[in-house]
């Protein structure tokens, strides 16, 4: 409690001072808006269905685009830790994309599929993919070689080494890639949407910095910035409540 | 990720270089619709075309200048703040949660903030970059900063070093991992804003390039650009790795 006190000081002191020479003086612009109109604009937006469709709107792209990014993410990490020459093969392949940043390949999406939801579910899907291939990819390489001896002791076939000995020892760590990769699904869905998409809150943002209402838009920032930060607390919570011993897995 | 030994390095060139002699057979039976995955040759044509007439060398030049100048005013800011913070107990409990809280913020978020105060210019597109980059600079090096070894800063203690000799003979030396480790990212965050930030002012470079291309649908331009930023990516990812590995060899086994 007391660090918190410390750590929020300056930051509110900061808020009152840009408050009071903003009352004071009265220093109003089309770029800086006070504190106080920012506050209000932040709970004026709880009233404001349109406030709630663009956070459906970036919430549905994002999850639908993390939804198909962990499924293909998982799948190939899968196989590449199974079948180590296939990930050999493939390396370069990989190294190739993967470092190509996801909001290049906008303008090929925009090609195919125009504006709109799958625009922006395909670049998520595109950005959350290599992340969690990776990580699960090594899961699966750190499945501890005493397990993957009494498959083969039990003589169990593929599928059911699959699915009886290493799914469930990467589960832990693919709830961690998972985690992470949900953080980088927002932000690149927020990413499209300011670059180009006219979708979610991100094309608020840019709406309100286009139309001069600074507080709107500081406001609409606040509010990515709970809802990143809300949707990691929740995960990072669902995490310890399913792995309690995940501390010691992820060292 | 494991390293891979020389043959298997060889074998996925060839694997890569099937994959495109793949795309181009397959875009000439029209098995991909040509319109959005054009084939590799029409997308060399389009390299070839861009660099002739000097159109694609420019974007190329202009987007590595807005990358490379945003990303050194942000390390060193970064470098500098985080050393600051690191090494004041005071700045960390009552500075360093400030900006930890800002942390889940996508940098990409603040290109609208930028905008209203620059307008859509060259200033907008590196005064993003350098914030966006600022801040995996700075949080990493108040990390590595911050928590030395307590063995060398009781033998700096011993000593009498000062709060100055101390930053340098101890704690960079000492945070130098997570510096670099802050710099590769920062580098990474460059890349993206400076498309992302190029998108939005259409000011040229290679973010402009790919969507006014993919504005004409002309897919194989937008190939084309979408080819060099990948160049990018990796040459620069490539370099930092290297210098990382040089500067840190004095560390042993790593």
């Amino acid at each position: 409690m007391k660090a918190f006190l410390k750590g929020a000081a300056i930051p509110l002191a900061l808020v009152a001072i840009w408050q009071l020479s903003a009352s004071l003086w009265g220093v109003t612009s089309d770029t800086l808006a006070a504190p106080a109109e920012i506050v209000v604009a932040f709970v004026a937006a709880l009233g404001a269905p349109e406030f709630w469709r663009a956070m459906g709107q970036t919430l549905l792209a994002a999850a639908a685009g993390l939804l198909i990014g962990v499924a293909a993410g998982l799948i190939t990490g899968v196989a590449f830790g199974l079948l180590p020459p296939l990930s050999r093969i493939m390396r370069l392949t990989v190294e190739v994309l993967r470092p190509l940043p996801a909001i290049a390949i906008v303008p090929i999406a925009i090609l195919v599929f125009g504006f709109g939801y799958m625009l922006e579910i395909a670049i998520v899907a595109f950005a959350t993919f290599f992340p969690v291939m990776i990580l699960s990819e090594a899961a699966v390489g750190q499945v501890h070689p005493r397990l993957i001896e009494v498959a083969r002791v039990l003589k169990l076939g593929t599928i059911r080494r699959l699915g009886k000995i290493v799914l469930p020892a990467i589960l832990p760590r693919s709830f961690v890639a998972l985690r992470l990769a949900a953080g980088l699904a927002l932000v690149v869905a927020i990413t499209v949407e300011v670059a180009a998409n006219p979708l979610g809150l991100g094309s608020r943002l840019m709406q309100a910095a286009g139309s001069l209402r600074p507080a709107d838009m500081f406001a609409t920032l606040l509010w990515i910035a709970l809802l990143g930060w809300g949707v990691n607390s929740v995960l990072v919570l669902v995490e310890r409540s399913l792995f309690p011993d995940l501390k010691e897995l992820t060292r | 990720m494991r390293r891979v030994s020389p043959p298997w390095w060889a074998g996925s060139l060839l694997m890569f270089a099937a994959l495109i002699v793949a795309w181009q057979f397959a875009s000439e039976l029209r098995a991909i619709p040509r319109a959005f995955f054009p084939a590799p040759q029409q997308t060399w044509a389009a390299l070839v075309r861009g660099f002739s007439s000097g159109q694609l060398l420019a974007d190329t030049a202009t987007t590595l200048r807005r990358m490379a100048l945003g990303w050194v005013l942000a390390s060193m800011a970064g470098i500098a703040l985080g050393v600051a913070i690191g090494l004041s107990a005071w700045a960390r409990s009552y500075i360093a949660p400030m900006f930890e809280a800002l942390r889940p913020l996508p940098a990409s978020a603040l290109a609208p903030v930028v905008m209203l105060f620059f307008g859509l210019t060259d200033w907008m597109i590196l005064t993003l970059i350098a914030f966006g980059a600022l801040w995996p600079m700075l949080l990493t090096t108040v990390h590595g900063v911050s928590s030395v070894h307590v063995r060398k800063s009781e033998i700096a203690r011993s000593l009498g070093l000062g709060r100055l000799a101390y930053a340098g003979k101890i704690a960079i030396p000492s945070a130098l991992p997570d510096i670099l480790g802050g710099l590769r990212l920062g580098l990474t965050v460059a890349l993206i804003l400076a498309v992302v930030g190029e998108m939005i002012t259409v000011q040229g470079g290679l973010g402009a390039h790919i969507l006014i291309a993919a504005r004409r649908f002309n897919a194989a331009d937008v190939f084309a650009g979408i080819a060099v930023l990948s160049a990018i990516g990796i040459a620069t990812n490539l370099a930092l790795t290297a210098f990382e590995r040089r500067a840190l060899r004095w560390q042993g086994d790593r």
